[in-house]
């Protein structure tokens, strides 16, 4: 009977988890996990290893989408301006290299190098943490104030700014308008945006 | 001279019998269509020359659209959201001899208007509207949709 029962729980696990992406992920205002991911360098990467990180921009991102490549050098710019400030950027590549073979390890590992990236760029091969986290898109942010050791609250979910074919024609900066707000000890002004990017390769769906 | 101008004019028509200019329509238009009084299906993709998985599921509303009667296709391209110069689109519209009805969303900012076409929408793509402007059902999916996917969520909303 034992055994019959965890067979049915295995069962129910395994549909629970199967295929498609679990959608609700994360709301702002929720307290985030931390992850430990291979990045590009082969080295592992937690949150956690910030020790003096007062929050942090998790970006989804990867090589193949065009968005990516059209805000490549707006992430690597948020880096520089607030990695110094206590909030670095990290940005994990969920996609499936098997449909998407453009966003293998190797590609990532050259993409990394030849953009000169001074951030991590890590590896979701099991797709667990952009699952956990809501992640549709690429690139998808969330910032996350470090309240406590224990409570790393997201405070904004969406895109980088408002316009994705103009870094000089942005008018709502939202990503930096929200480690600004964290700085400053004020409300973040926009809390959630959607925007067009390429959806998430998912496993076997 | 004007005989030959138009002998030049037909030519070039009958040269590019495929050739449909994809009109550029506003979110407005859209939810025109959404809401209008067609007594057709709406069925209105969401797609762009740069996304792989749209590419794959297009032939899916072409083969729709060429077969039922009971439904309207629109095939929305995306592209102008990151690339300001429609060219790809209509050089995309030419070498797939799309027969589907074809439009160019002229919009910026989507966060100011992907939540007027469906608010579970992330704003990833692809994704489909299907509504039956009769009865009010309304089906949205945003995934590639694969061989007889499309058939159920048009019948779903019948």
């Amino acid at each position: 009977m034992n055994a019959l029962k965890s067979l049915f729980a295995i069962a129910l696990i395994a549909v629970m988890t199967a295929g498609a992406p679990v959608k609700p992920g994360y709301e702002v205002g929720d307290s985030a996990t931390d992850f430990k991911l291979k990045n590009y360098d082969g080295k592992m990467v937690s949150m956690a290893d910030y020790k003096d990180a007062k929050g942090y921009i998790v970006i989804f991102n990867c090589n193949t989408c065009p968005y990516s490549k059209a805000y490549d050098s707006r992430i690597i710019a948020l880096n520089k301006k607030y990695a110094s400030k206590g909030f670095p950027v990290l940005t994990i590549n969920p996609n499936d290299p098997g449909l998407s073979p453009g966003d293998s390890f190797d590609e990532m590992k050259s993409q990394a190098k030849r953009n000169k990236y001074d951030f991590p760029y890590l590896v979701d091969e099991t797709q667990d943490v952009a699952r956990t986290y809501g992640a549709t898109n690429t690139p998808h942010v969330y910032v996350l104030d470090k309240v406590s050791e224990t409570n790393l609250k997201v405070v904004y979910i969406g895109a980088i700014d408002d316009n994705s074919r103009n870094a000089d024609a942005v008018t709502k900066r939202y990503v930096e308008d929200a480690v600004d707000a964290i700085m400053q000890s004020k409300n973040v002004p926009v809390t959630k945006t959607k925007a067009i990017g390429c959806t998430i390769k998912w496993k076997n769906s | 001279m004007k005989f030959l101008i138009i002998t030049f004019v037909l030519a070039v028509g009958i040269g590019s019998p495929n050739l449909q200019p994809a009109e550029k329509v506003k979110i407005e238009d859209l939810q025109k269509m959404i809401g209008g009084n067609s007594g057709k299906i709406q069925v209105i993709n969401f797609w762009a020359t740069w996304c792989a998985p749209c590419i794959k599921e297009l032939p899916l509303f072409e083969q729709a659209n060429a077969t039922r009667e009971d439904i309207e296709v629109s095939l929305v391209s995306i592209d102008l959201d990151l690339d300001p110069n429609p060219d790809k689109v209509y050089r995309f519209i030419d070498r797939k001899k799309l027969k589907s009805k074809v439009y160019i969303l002229d919009e910026r900012d989507p966060n100011t208007w992907i939540d007027k076409i469906d608010k579970s929408w992330s704003g990833a793509i692809p994704a489909t509207l299907v509504v039956n402007l009769e009865n009010g059902k309304r089906k949205f999916v945003e995934k590639e949709l694969k061989e007889g996917e499309l058939e159920e969520i048009i019948n779903s909303v019948k």
